[in-house]
């Protein structure tokens, strides 16, 4: 850890970030915290409403099942990419050529347009002219992911394992890479399984890249919109909108700009909720 | 514990092999006596963690065989070889306690807890680390870790053979004649073969009752501290141990006598090598070379006095000679000539002796 | 068990292939084909889709203007984030802490929830449908990223050489500039690379900034989907397109990054 020297002048180091970041963020936040407490018809015409929008939206059951929605999509994806991009970097060949390939082949689908991912997918699972839904429809199982929910879901999911999962495989390749040979060639003198070298000194090591990726992972399945609104519009009915869709859908369908704003600060919050106790976690454990 | 012997062993860490300079091993054909201590000694990328890393079978070597007691275990994995590896840099596993690292190694071979207890302890107190069995490991400081990864080496019984990769790097230099002691002691104490790596020739000698000294992928001499002084197998052992090291100056060969800077000069070589081949030198050691006015003319050009002697340093034309002189030897300062003991002046060609 | 390790990655890669290889081979289709047959490689070979990306400006224009507003971020993110990250590693100064976890919190913040009112922004100050506009509004995620990766790499490098070019007479800015930024050229390269790739991708804003003259690719492709009915060997065409400046990318940096996710914190 570098000792740090006090400095006055630092500040100035960090104003064009702050003037950039404030502008993006405080002016659009304070126009958010305005329409949450007020009500318009339009022509510039605001009436006070106090808390009301809140009351409403934490009241309305359209906000419970698009949260449980989310929170639901989160933890299922969650359980699938972590222990797969795990396993997928403890596989990956260590050194040679194949290492390059391998990088390069993962990273693609994290550089590919959201909106084209879910096109991509949309392609790719059409029950008549994609492979996928062709495949499944030809192993006697009825799929249209259109129509059914739970194939709806089962696709959106499938498609944030694609679209994401290398991510983690990066950050556990990275973490793994740190490793010196002198640990396994101690556990192979141990005579450690190979269990035990993944759980004493493979997993110990990646913990903090694991972290990071999970709260990646967190944040930006929580505000998952252009693939599922592209791949299925939240449909079929409303089965896969998540947060995001839903206030997409309230604030610019709509234009119920007062609950849209409400339901945006009560979601920026609990992602930020979230993100602070995993930092302080994070933290918590450096230190030790 | 077992006699451990390795066959015409050569290693390459490439795969295609276009010249002689690949081979991190060129060839090495030695036993090594079951219970023995040796020290490895040589420079730097002289192939002795290579050569450490075929006997524990963490390398699989190009050639050659390896044997425990007249088995051939040259593919027999790490685990089914009971040799026990201390390494350079501290290996610990973070997430365990103090203990759990020292147990480990019996855990994994299912010895039973009552007995590990024991042992564990047992090391615990040899390594003074009874009062931090508790500790996680991860919080330790650098000596304090490494002694973890000697006592997981130490902790099993009847290993075949105990190593250590030069293991007191990181130690600072008080705890390391400590510990350095204590191997010893405990050498004698469980009397398993135990095989030291080190490029230093104090700790090499202090620790072992045999030397291997390494050179370019070969082994170059295996002989006690002893042998190494007095009968220097090829000039790098020469050269490298001792302070200063064997001066090792070119000769002529020629009508079966030797003759140096055109002198006549006697050795305890009894063959003289053909002098079509290879260059011929003569090497001799510090301590055998005197003042005698029946010698050769030199010049002396430094005396460094260190108490109970001197070194001079002398040259005779573009070559320098370097001498140990008793503290009451004194320094001619008017045309000084030097001779060699006979005994232990000896013929080399291409490095190696003649004998 | 070890001879089959190489199993893993492999099925994965396939599973990640598949989809792109059937945009591809979409791609290449007539849309009698796509609508006619089912047929896992183009029967009829066919490159209209592509001719006419290349040949209609509103297409040709799309991947120009996103190109235009990423690059455009990548500088602006980086540049102002470098001497942030340096402030943040080196030095202690009145709510440092603080400023950094708020920092970090706009990368948080869901674009769903700012997409209004950047519209309402945007529009006011007069830059609606500027590729400066979608540039800037991306700095709301990229710049704490930016600061966040450099920050990491800052914090590996040991004071010393700081105060090693002070001793030595270099003024901050020189010794910035010839020492300090070559040292840190892997977390630059990283830093960049993420910035890039996270405007690259982003949709939401860009297409809420943008109507016609800045308007990007992956907006002219939905709204293509969506007006001219179902083109799909155009929209994949369209598609497999936006793969390449992806791919491009990575594989310059592929070492970089590689060795800036082993160093950094990323």
């Amino acid at each position: 850890m570098i000792e740090k020297t006090a400095n006055k002048k630092a500040w100035l180091f960090v104003t064009p970030v702050v003037a950039l970041v404030a502008f993006n963020a405080l002016i659009p936040l304070m126009t958010v915290v305005n329409y949450s407490v007020q009500e318009t018809f339009g022509d510039n015409v605001f009436f006070w409403e106090g808390v009301k929008w809140f009351e409403q939206v934490l009241n309305s059951e359209r906000f419970h099942e698009s949260f449980l929605r989310q929170m639901a999509f989160t933890g299922m994806i969650l359980v699938i990419q972590v222990p797969l991009g795990i396993a997928v970097a403890l596989t990956m060949p260590r050194k040679g050529p194949w290492v390059s390939v391998c990088l390069v082949l993962m990273a693609l689908p994290l550089l590919i347009p959201w909106n084209v991912v879910g096109a991509m997918w949309n392609i790719f699972a059409l029950p008549d002219a994609g492979l996928l839904g062709r495949m499944i429809n030809g192993l006697g199982i009825d799929y249209n992911f259109t129509q059914q929910p739970v194939a709806a879901w089962l696709t959106t999911v499938v498609m944030d394992v694609w679209h994401w999962t290398s991510l983690v495989v990066l950050l556990a390749y990275a973490g793994l890479r740190s490793i010196p040979d002198a640990y396994y060639q101690a556990a192979k003198i141990d005579g450690a399984s190979a269990w035990a070298v993944f759980r004493h000194i493979q997993l110990p090591k990646m913990k903090h890249v694991l972290t990071i990726a999970i709260l990646l992972r967190f944040m930006d399945s929580f505000m998952i919109y252009t693939e599922p609104f592209v791949l299925t519009g939240g449909g079929p009915g409303n089965t896969t909108t998540f947060l995001s869709i839903d206030l997409v859908k309230i604030a610019l369908g709509q234009f119920d700009l007062g609950p849209a704003a409400a339901m945006s600060l009560i979601y920026f919050l609990v992602v930020l909720l979230v993100c602070w106790v995993f930092y302080t976690l994070m933290m918590r454990s450096e230190k030790q | 514990m077992a006699k451990i012997a390795l066959e015409h062993i050569k290693h390459s860490y490439s795969t295609q092999l276009s010249g002689p300079q690949e081979w991190a091993l060129k060839e090495v054909d030695t036993v090594w006596a079951d219970g023995g201590a040796y020290a490895l000694l040589g420079p730097s990328g002289c192939g002795k963690t290579t050569l450490l890393n075929i006997i524990s079978g963490l390398i699989i070597p190009s050639q050659g065989r390896v044997l425990f007691d007249d088995s051939d275990v040259t593919s027999t994995p790490t685990i089914d070889r009971h040799i026990a590896q201390v390494f350079q840099f501290p290996v610990v596993y973070d997430t365990m306690t103090v203990y759990d690292n020292l147990a480990f190694p019996l855990r994994n071979r299912g010895v039973a807890e009552d007995k590990i207890s024991a042992r564990v302890r047992e090391i615990a107190r040899m390594l003074e680390l009874e009062g931090l069995l508790h500790r996680r490991a991860s919080g330790l400081t650098a000596d304090g870790k490494q002694k973890i990864s000697l006592g997981r080496g130490l902790v099993r019984e009847n290993v075949n053979v105990i190593m250590f990769d030069e293991p007191l790097t990181v130690i600072d230099p008080h705890l390391k004649w400590l510990l350095r002691s204590k191997l010893k002691e405990l050498h004698q104490q469980v009397g398993a073969t135990m095989i030291y790596v080190t490029h230093d020739q104090t700790e090499a000698l202090t620790f072992a009752d045999w030397v291997v000294v390494m050179y370019d992928g070969t082994v170059v001499q295996i002989g006690t501290p002893v042998e190494l002084f007095e009968h220097p197998q090829h000039t790098f052992v020469g050269h490298f141990i001792g302070s200063p090291g064997m001066n090792v100056l070119p000769c002529e060969v020629s009508d079966g006598t030797v003759r140096l800077f055109g002198n006549k000069i006697d050795t305890a070589s009894s063959l003289l090598p053909d002098p079509d081949k290879g260059t011929i030198e003569i090497g001799v050691r510090p301590e055998f070379v005197r003042f005698d006015a029946e010698g050769f003319l030199v010049e002396i050009i430094k005396v460094d006095d260190l108490g109970r002697y001197q070194i001079v340093e002398a040259r005779h034309e573009d070559h320098t000679i370097k001498m140990i002189a008793g503290e009451d030897v004194e320094i001619p300062s008017e045309s000084p000539r030097i001779t060699f003991d006979p005994h232990n002046t000896r013929l080399y060609a291409d490095g190696w002796v003649v004998d | 068990m070890k001879t089959y390790k190489w199993l893993v990655p492999t099925l994965y890669i396939l599973f990640l292939m598949l989809p792109i290889y059937w945009l591809l081979n979409m791609s290449f289709k007539t849309t009698n084909e796509i609508l006619g047959v089912f047929s896992l490689w183009p029967q009829d070979i066919t490159l209209d889709n592509y001719a006419k990306i290349f040949t209609d400006p509103t297409w040709y224009n799309g991947y120009l203007n996103s190109i235009a507003y990423v690059v455009i971020n990548t500088v602006i993110s980086v540049s102002v984030a470098l001497p942030a990250a340096y402030a943040f590693s080196r030095y202690r100064f009145l709510g440092d802490k603080h400023l950094f976890f708020w920092l970090l919190t706009n990368r948080m913040a869901p674009p769903a929830v700012f997409a209004l009112p950047f519209f309402q922004l945007y529009s006011a100050i007069g830059l609606f449908d500027t590729h400066i506009a979608v540039a800037l509004a991306h700095c709301l995620f990229n710049i704490p990223l930016a600061v966040w990766i450099l920050e990491g790499f800052m914090s590996g490098v040991p004071k010393e050489l700081d105060e090693t070019a002070y001793l030595d007479g270099y003024s901050f800015w020189r010794f910035f500039f010839k020492i300090f930024m070559p040292t840190i050229a892997a977390g630059i390269g990283v830093a960049a690379f993420f910035c890039f790739m996270y405007s690259w991708v982003e949709l939401l804003l860009a297409k809420t900034l943008t109507s016609v003259a800045a308007k990007p690719i992956a907006a002219t492709m939905t709204r293509t989907a969506s007006t001219a009915g179902y083109e799909l060997g155009l929209l994949a065409a369209a598609g497999t397109l936006t793969i390449f400046p992806g791919a491009f990318v990575i594989y310059f940096v592929r070492n970089y990054i590689a060795k800036g996710f082993a160093l950094g914190r990323v």
